[in-house]
């Protein structure tokens, strides 16, 4: 079975008003090609689905700032400006989950369950017009699972079975991304022949993906490395 | 915050005093991303990265840097032995699970029952909460860094917050630059004054109880 695709091949999957998932955190593991791609079709009126909202140039944040998406359902929009404004404007509509339970909400959907039960957030304004039940005498949130039309994800290795190895830090939501798209499309830096991987250290089992496509690599300049060529003070040290 | 970077690195220099050898531990952005340059010596501390590393290291050096390989806030890290990757449902499951020895929160108010808000100022545009509510709710110790005092010069450690809640009662410690409170079972205790701030400087410029059980034990930071 050989899943390789062309980057024009799979933009047509993606459509206006579809609801689009994503993979990456602050834009790393986000995939480029495919961000370009969406960009270039001119796909409109997205639901976005991922952990962050990028930056106004990197990563998902690209799509936000063009004004192609309508509706933002994430944890933080805080590194891209331009989220916050179109939220002010009222042409993004952002729904907030705290990150963990957003990732949980997106495995559910990739695992075939209805949803989660978790505890973070009680007490608290998240808990407003949510179902709530009780296990052993304690309060828990029942958070529906979330899917997508189509999943975007970037991996540092697939095979044309579409088995993935991510890239360090670079793999975040990407194995949960993977799994709750109705099509999955993976970029791949590096495209390898059937058997090449090791099983033991692919993450995502190629079942769950559609289409692998070719990638080239980021073509923004991170947040780290503008900050140093624009002498900012020193950026955050350690973790 | 309008916040000198000298009373920043002093907030930070404080909350890293709280390490301890062995911790597994997860900072926030802003001054507690600051906590890592002040870690005392002899101790060492297992850093978790809600992005996916348990066991982040230090920034590399200048034309070292590895894109895949940063922070939640996006910067460059490398890695410390033993580290490992994982996926963001993972890094979660060890945060919700109660795994994570001591967190490191920026807050906008903190009450006398230890709860904290520092998501989301209504009527003011929302970064989101990120990892916030699930660190201050299942962290096992809870240090709190901010300012004493809002930009209106108003408390900011208050005996209920006025703010959206991001967790109910975690807070164990409150570090800002006049002082350094204990949350307790008893309410707020006063345990520690910076210079050159004066015990009544610290109690008229909180808007709760601050109990002072032992005057004489209150240690004033230089």
């Amino acid at each position: 079975m050989n899943k390789v695709r062309t980057l024009e091949e799979v933009l047509e999957w993606i459509e206006d008003g579809c609801a689009l998932m994503y993979g990456g955190f602050g834009g790393i593991g986000t995939p480029p090609a495919l961000v370009d791609g969406i960009l270039k079709k001119g796909v409109k009126d997205l639901t976005l689905i991922g952990n962050d909202t990028g930056f106004p140039w990197i990563g998902i944040g690209r799509l936000v700032t063009e004004g192609r998406a309508r509706k933002a359902i994430t944890s933080h929009i805080g590194s891209n400006p331009n989220a916050g404004r179109q939220m002010e404007e009222g042409t993004l509509a952002v729904e907030f989950h705290p990150q963990g339970t957003l990732a949980e909400k997106i495995r559910a959907g990739g695992v075939g369950l209805g949803g989660i039960l978790v505890d973070v957030g009680v007490g608290t304004m998240l808990e407003e017009g949510k179902g709530k039940v009780e296990i052993d005498g304690r309060t828990y949130l029942i958070e529906p699972a979330l899917t997508a039309d189509v999943a975007i994800v970037h991996a540092s290795q697939a095979d044309p079975f579409g088995n993935l190895v991510y890239d360090k830090s670079g793999r975040n939501f990407n194995p949960l991304v993977a799994m709750a798209g109705r099509l999955t499309i993976a970029e791949a830096d590096e495209i390898v022949p059937l058997g090449s991987l090791d099983p033991e250290r692919i993450v995502t089992p190629g079942i769950f993906v559609d289409a692998v496509i070719p990638g080239k690599g980021v073509n923004w300049i991170w947040a780290w490395e503008k900050q140093a060529a624009t002498g900012s003070r020193n950026a955050p040290h350690g973790n | 915050m309008g916040m000198g970077e000298a009373s920043r690195d002093r907030i930070a220099e404080r909350a890293a005093r709280e390490l301890k050898d062995g911790m597994v531990v997860n900072l926030g952005i802003g001054i507690p991303t600051r906590v890592a340059d002040f870690i005392p010596s002899g101790v060492r501390v297992v850093f978790h990265a809600e992005n996916g590393i348990l066991g982040a290291g230090p920034s590399p050096v200048p034309g070292e840097e590895d894109p895949f390989l940063c922070n939640a806030g996006g910067f460059p890290v490398t890695l410390a032995e033993g580290a490992s990757y994982c996926d963001s449902a993972i890094a979660f499951a060890m945060i919700r699970r109660g795994c994570i020895d001591m967190t490191v929160l920026g807050a906008l108010e903190v009450s006398q029952r230890g709860d904290l808000a520092n998501w989301i100022v209504p009527g003011k545009r929302a970064a989101g909460i990120g990892g916030a509510m699930e660190l201050a709710q299942k962290a096992k110790k809870v240090v709190a860094v901010m300012n004493h005092v809002n930009r209106d010069g108003e408390p900011k450690i208050r005996k209920r917050c006025a703010l959206p809640l991001t967790a109910r009662e975690c807070v164990d410690l409150i570090i800002t630059d006049m002082a350094v409170i204990a949350v307790t079972p008893e309410g707020l205790e006063l345990r520690e004054i910076m210079s050159p701030y004066t015990l009544e400087e610290v109690v008229s410029r909180t808007d709760a109880e601050l109990r002072i059980p032992e005057p004489e034990r209150i240690v004033y930071l230089p």
